[in-house]
């Protein structure tokens, strides 16, 4: 072969070996590590699947956050006000997480239907709401739930 | 009344900007050197109008002007003075306004600093950039005004600052990070100007060579400052999230380094010229990519303020003409390739060829990560995240590799190597890095795979890098005259590549020997970290200008010894009740010690995050080294030199560049 075509026959045959390392490195890490989001609608229907990792968010009910003095365990409903759901979790929660707040949680569902998180995002906001959370309170609310208290996106102050 | 005039001189400098991007590109297409004339005094005044709109907009800041509505938001008079100043970038409309202050600061840098450049190649440069800053003042203008006022209704007092940006962090965290992003639209310009005029050689390379590395050495220093503000700021000690923020600006920094690498061989041998010139415009539109990130609203985080639909859409628009236009230019023009230089199967070509592969494929990696989610939720089909395993599992074998191709790299030569002799240059050094990272891994005490790959790549990269500097310095003259010899562009890349070196060894040791404890605490408890005990003094009250905090007293014991006292507090913030963590942190250049405060469990009891962190120091120090490898490179004495030999060779014979670049590389 012309030593300028094997050259560059070299040249492509790495850009390929490398790209195809990549994308079968790629796929294999997406398979093991996407995490979907269930609603606590979904969740309460039997829609999420159990002892997977998963991201579970919605509105911290009122006066529903139980806290352990011994520990660092923490228990609260989440709800997106047309079903709630019990999480747990130990560990510290961020500065924004209070009740009436939306929150994200990364964590498995048990076979007693309770949310064992190891994980609870509350961003960094104040008038932030997780775009996932405002999303499941909207479904929640055309799907003919309690009307829903105030807005989704609390009005910048 | 100012205010008014901010608005005027921005929309002045957006018709300056309109006449930068036509008249001297005219002139240039033309033959007319009237026009192309106009290039430089345009590229001025841009800059000074926008630079009045800044001031104007500082001023507001500084006065408490609350008619401003984005002061208004931004802002408040019990902000202390140096905040009142970072707060002019610390929200949508003002950040950028200093991405555009930066874009015709690099501008007119540009049309200083190009004057031994053909006027034909400098107008074209200047209009490409003045065409970019159309975009954005349309942008700005259109759908981000910072100067709307709050009339009649002017509120009493501001809506302050978010608490998360009070901090040294964000006074210089924004305007390097713009620096290196807007940077690589230099970049870009002199990649489309070549493609326009059909000058894609080694003089292209050269020119856009030191301007490549500023912005990279730049972004390199935004990173890694946003890096150290999330550490110690947002309260918890992590320092890189693989949110998809920082992600948006790790893609630039990745294929900028490719293409740092690639514009090497291009000057240097004339190859790759058409990847070369791709990759600019790659870099450019991931720059470009990571402002529409950040500023559209798609992503949710503390980068992301209130998410206007009709912002995003503009941005897109903008990010897809500029990939479109681009692309369908490169297609036109540059299959033009003639590959004049040969080289082997082993040179420093193909090792140099293997790293742009890399940097690419962990450029993808990255994006596919960043992207995929975002994707599958604008067709609808689901709201996924993907998490911190997914890079960590893929990041880092890219990385490792990255590493060991580079100190195998660095004893290669130019067209051919031969394989004995690199096999035994080798030898010593692999045996030396062998030792030395099994007796830094048995230091830190625990194997694992991971760990010992990281840990041998940094000391990898290390010995090859010094082994490389003793074998080119020997001379018989001695070892301080070889020293000397040695051009500021190899140590700037000496430096860089330490830089490299030093940030691996910190990531993979935080990463594997970091200790992190959450505890319920009550004072007078006790709690152990590692071989350090930590004692809850006390907590009390504190009052600051704007907040008043929880503040906890600790005692941090090692070997019986008391070897720092921590004040950890719990802030609350006066105007938006906002609370914020405020970790303290006892910084040392082989372990920091980290004491925060969470809520509050008891009466007496809090919950309480203590962690030891091994060299993390090292993470961000590696990146200072880099920066400054990347500022020692264009200092080097070459660039000035041959940019004055360039106009002279326009017309001269083919030989006559031949021995100029012989030269050149021997300076």
């Amino acid at each position: 072969m012309h030593p300028i075509r094997k050259k560059r026959l070299t040249i492509v045959l790495f850009l390929l070996a490398g790209l195809s390392i990549a994308v079968a490195l790629t796929t294999y890490a997406l398979r093991q590590n996407i995490n979907l989001f269930y609603d606590p609608s979904q969740i309460t229907a039997g829609e999420a699947p159990v002892d997977v990792r998963i991201r579970a968010g919605g509105m911290v009910e009122e006066g529903s956050v139980r806290r352990d003095t011994e520990s660092l365990k923490v228990e609260f409903m989440v709800t997106d006000f047309n079903a709630s759901v019990p999480v747990e979790y130990v560990g510290i929660l961020p500065d924004l997480f209070a009740e009436g707040q939306g929150i994200v949680a990364m964590g498995k569902l048990n076979s007693e239907g309770r949310f064992v998180a190891d994980q609870v995002l509350a961003k960094h906001d104040e008038n932030y709401m997780p775009p996932e959370v405002a999303d499941a309170l909207e479904k929640a609310s055309k799907a003919g739930g309690q009307p829903m208290p105030g807005n989704t996106r609390p009005a910048t102050n | 009344m100012y205010p008014e005039l901010g608005q005027l001189a921005l929309i002045l400098s957006l018709l300056l900007a309109v006449l930068l991007s036509v008249v001297p590109l005219a002139g240039s297409l033309t033959g007319r050197d009237n026009l192309q004339a106009f290039a430089r005094p345009l590229a001025a005044g841009m800059f000074v109008f926008v630079g009045l709109a800044f001031a104007v907009l500082t001023h507001a800041f500084v006065t408490d002007d609350f008619s401003v509505a984005y002061v208004a938001n931004n802002s408040n008079s019990m902000l202390p003075w140096y905040y009142k100043f970072s707060a002019v970038w610390g929200g949508h409309e003002g950040s950028l306004l200093l991405w555009i202050l930066m874009l015709t600061g690099w501008t007119l840098a540009v049309a200083i600093f190009s004057r031994r450049l053909p006027s034909v190649m400098i107008s074209q440069v200047l209009s490409v950039l003045g065409m970019v800053s159309v975009g954005f003042m349309l942008f700005i203008i259109v759908t981000s005004n910072p100067f709307d006022r709050l009339l009649p209704n002017v509120p009493a007092d501001g809506a302050d600052l978010n608490p998360l940006l009070q901090d040294f962090g964000l006074i210089v965290h924004p305007p390097m990070l713009y620096m290196g992003y807007v940077g690589f639209a230099v970049a870009f310009a002199f990649a489309i100007a070549a493609l326009i005029n059909g000058r894609l050689d080694a003089a292209w390379a050269r020119w856009s060579r030191p301007w490549t590395t500023v912005a990279w050495a730049f972004l390199s220093v935004g990173i890694a400052l946003g890096s150290w503000w999330a550490y110690y700021e947002l309260g918890w000690g992590g320092w890189w999230f693989w949110d998809p923020v920082e992600n948006a600006s790790l893609l630039p920094w990745l294929s900028g380094t490719a293409l740092m690498h690639s514009l090497a061989v291009t000057e240097k041998r004339g190859v790759f010229k058409s990847w070369t010139v791709l990759l600019a415009i790659v870099t450019f539109a991931l720059s470009l990519l990571g402002t529409f990130l950040v500023r559209s609203g798609v992503l949710t985080s503390v980068h992301a303020f209130a998410s206007d639909p009709e912002r995003g859409t503009f941005l897109l628009v903008l990010l897809a003409f500029t990939v479109i236009a681009s692309l369908v230019l490169y297609a036109f023009r540059a299959p033009v390739v003639h590959v004049r230089s040969r080289y082997g199967t082993l040179s420093r070509e193909i090792f140099l060829l293997l790293n742009n592969v890399l940097l690419v494929s962990a450029t993808l990696l990255v994006a596919v990560g960043t992207l995929y989610p975002l994707v599958l939720d604008f067709l609808d089909l689901g709201k996924i995240s993907i998490g911190e395993p997914f890079f960590n599992l893929t990041f880092s074998p890219l990385a490792v590799a990255t590493g060991l191709l580079l100190g195998v790299g660095t004893f290669s030569r130019w067209k051919k190597t031969d394989a004995g002799w690199l096999a035994r240059k080798l030898l010593w050094p692999l045996a030396v890095s062998v030792l030395v990272s099994t007796a830094v891994m048995a230091g830190y005490g625990g194997f694992t795979p991971w760990a010992f790959l990281g840990i041998f790549s940094a000391v990898w990269i290390t010995t090859a890098t010094f082994w490389d500097l003793w074998d080119k310095s020997s001379s018989r003259k001695g070892r301080i005259h070889g020293l000397k010899r040695q051009s500021r562009s190899y140590y700037g890349m000496v430096l860089g590549h330490l830089g490299l070196a030093i940030t691996m060894a910190g990531a993979t040791v935080v990463s594997n020997y970091g200790i992190e404890r959450d505890v319920r605490m009550v004072p007078g408890d006790v709690a152990e970290v590692g071989d350090y005990q930590f004692v809850f003094v006390d907590i009390g009250e504190r009052r600051g200008q704007n907040f008043t905090a929880q503040y906890g007293s600790f005692d941090v014991m090692l070997d019986g010894e008391r070897i720092a006292e921590l004040h950890p507090e719990k802030r609350q913030y006066a105007v938006g009740m906002s609370v914020m963590t405020e970790a303290d942190i006892d910084a040392g250049l082989f372990r920091d010690i980290f004491v925060a405060v969470g809520e509050r469990i008891s009466d007496n009891a809090w919950a309480i995050r203590l962690q030891y962190k091994p060299l993390i120091r090292w993470l961000w120090l590696g990146a200072l080294f880099m920066a400054a490898g990347g500022f020692l490179a264009i200092s080097d004495r070459r660039y000035r030199i041959r940019e004055r030999a360039i106009e002279p060779s326009e017309n001269s014979s083919p030989s006559q560049i031949g021995t100029q670049g012989v030269a050149g590389v021997v300076s």
